[in-house]
């Protein structure tokens, strides 16, 4: 079953100076699996998808992300992985075509992929006819499911996803997570990082960070019994204790 | 005694060609909480700032505090306390010093209305030295409300107070402004989120620019007729394709662990159970479920779309 892991984090440690960012952690996410990553402003998420997505290294313990080593191997879990978050993704004074060409080439596509990957997107998602509008003028819905499809050109054993349905509308968001649920029925696994709890309900698993450390894990509906709540905002209230302070903006 | 604080009637208001608000008509009682639930550009920020007196509706009438917008801005400046969405704190200046200017503005002082803030500005006082720029969402949030509340307006308006703000913190400013509605302080608030529609008085539901219904949470609720199912299965996406091709479903919509189904005649939940170990799958639990204010919007927002 490891290889069917796609996150192994063992006793994952990060320290700022004398500051403990990540104190000790360890959890792993299947390949296929919807992964909520949930913590309070300033519990430490930030710095640990830094280190996931290649961008940080961790200071001690065991990281792996795609078979690649944390430490390592960066450059290589960055080829493997997608990322989207809901203030930036596109370009917004490219088009439609002009973001899919330019992400392809930055994830170092070749041309006839590219070409491909962009003629299936524009039929499959009804973006034709958007094809050459700049992202700007896209209406927010679209544009989100636009972004996420970018964040999976290269076909990356990882996505990311930093608040993904925030703020549209509630039948647009329907439509994201069937997205969402397409791919990690494709076998890619979906590591959503949000604020809002019912984003994470959507999740197979959650955990939740609370001062550098995992303070839950487990599914939704196990945590909903586990603490006697409806909800998982019901949890996170009773568990998550906001730090007083956050070095993260 | 039974004066709107806001009254609402005939509001349009567009930008080039895009319609932002098409006929706005509701009204706000005195120390209600009032709710706007809606999605990014529906039109939320653009009718606080037309209640605030920023922007003018190019028609209707908009009366607050039995002032006319249009007329007596200035006096009805003096008497709002506003919180726009983006943060609206001097980042360079301490906590304290923003709160001073703030009340200063309005040619008060922080002790004069002491009182009213106390309760959430206690929270940050240990660090008011701090810059408002290095200080956490949760934070930034209350002292962007004790700002807009330190010259004692009778109207808070507060635009999207909770977004990026964590769970906890989110929680104990609905707690806080359930307080101010003990100091007779009316409040309209605006957010994205279904789930904080519980916590208003009242709510308009808001889209594309119009609002599709005005009642109490529970009203709204209400509206929903329709029996709703909840159909779970640990494969969801098979699930809920499966859902969608089944002739008799009338709506099929993922919501957290479950699908969210209606049909389009009562027997039809019978056959589905059978429907869907046919599919392949054999994991299905389908319970009946009472709807929510979520369930209602998708509903009203398929009607609009008809």
């Amino acid at each position: 079953m490891t290889d069917d892991k796609v996150i192994i984090v063992k006793n994952l440690v990060k320290k700022f100076g004398s500051f403990v960012a990540n104190d000790n952690l360890n959890f792993e996410v299947a390949a296929g699996e919807i992964f909520g990553f949930l913590g309070a402003n300033g519990a430490g998420k930030t710095t640990a998808l830094r280190i996931l997505s290649g961008l940080s290294k961790p200071t001690s313990g065991e990281v792996s992300v795609a078979g690649f080593n944390a430490y390592k191997e960066t450059e290589l879990i960055k080829k493997n992985i997608g990322y989207m978050c809901q203030k930036f993704s596109l370009y917004e004074d490219l088009t439609v075509k002009e973001n899919i060409i330019l992400y392809g080439g930055i994830y170092g596509m070749p041309g006839a992929l590219i070409r491909q990957r962009l003629g299936e997107l524009l039929t499959g998602l009804k973006f034709r006819g958007y094809e050459n509008r700049i992202i700007a003028d896209l209406p927010l819905g679209l544009r989100q499911k636009l972004a996420f499809s970018v964040a999976l050109l290269h076909e990356p054993r990882i996505v990311f996803l930093d608040e993904p349905t925030g703020g549209v509308d509630p039948i647009t968001r329907r439509q994201f997570w069937e997205m969402i649920y397409e791919a990690s029925a494709r076998g890619i696994t979906v590591f959503v990082t949000t604020h809002y709890m019912d984003e994470a309900e959507y999740c197979d698993r959650i955990s939740i960070m609370n001062e550098g450390r995992i303070v839950a894990l487990d599914t939704p509906g196990n945590l909903k019994k586990q603490y006697n709540a409806s909800s998982v905002e019901e949890v996170f209230i009773k568990i998550a204790r906001p730090a007083q302070w956050s070095s993260a903006t | 005694m039974n004066i709107p604080v806001i009254e609402a009637s005939g509001i349009n208001k567009s930008f080039g060609d895009t319609k932002a608000l098409k006929d706005i008509s509701f009204s706000v009682s005195k120390s209600e909480i009032f709710g706007f639930i809606g999605p990014d550009g529906a039109g939320k920020t653009t009718l606080f700032r037309i209640i605030t007196t920023l922007l003018l509706p190019d028609s209707g009438t908009m009366s607050v505090l039995g002032l006319d917008s249009r007329k007596d801005f200035r006096k009805l400046r003096r008497n709002i306390g506003y919180m726009p969405g983006r943060f609206s704190l001097y980042q360079d200046l301490s906590v304290e010093e923003n709160l001073d200017f703030y009340a200063t503005v309005f040619g008060t002082t922080i002790e004069e209305n002491y009182d009213l803030i106390a309760e959430i500005y206690s929270h940050i006082e240990p660090f008011k030295k701090r810059l408002a720029g290095q200080l956490s969402g949760g934070m930034k949030q209350k002292l962007a409300l004790s700002c807009a509340l330190i010259h004692k307006p009778d109207l808070l308006v507060l635009d999207e107070p909770t977004t990026g703000v964590d769970a906890v913190s989110r929680s104990e400013f609905w707690d806080m402004l359930g307080k101010l509605r003990e100091h007779n302080i009316t409040i309209i608030v605006s957010t994205p989120y279904m789930d904080e529609a519980m916590r208003c008085d009242r709510v308009a539901l808001i889209q594309n620019g119009s609002i599709l219904a005005v009642d109490t949470p529970g009203k709204i609720k209400e509206g929903f007729t329709k029996k709703l199912y909840t159909v779970r299965s640990s494969q969801k996406y098979h699930l809920i394709t499966s859902l969608r091709r089944y002739p008799d479903t009338a709506t099929a919509y993922a919501f957290g662990d479950s699908v969210h189904v209606t049909f389009k005649n009562d027997m039809s939940s019978l056959n589905l159970a059978e429907y869907l170990r046919k599919e392949g799958l054999d994991d299905v639990r389908i319970d009946t479920a009472d709807a929510g204010i979520e369930d209602r919007f998708l509903e009203l927002m398929n009607k609009e779309n008809d």
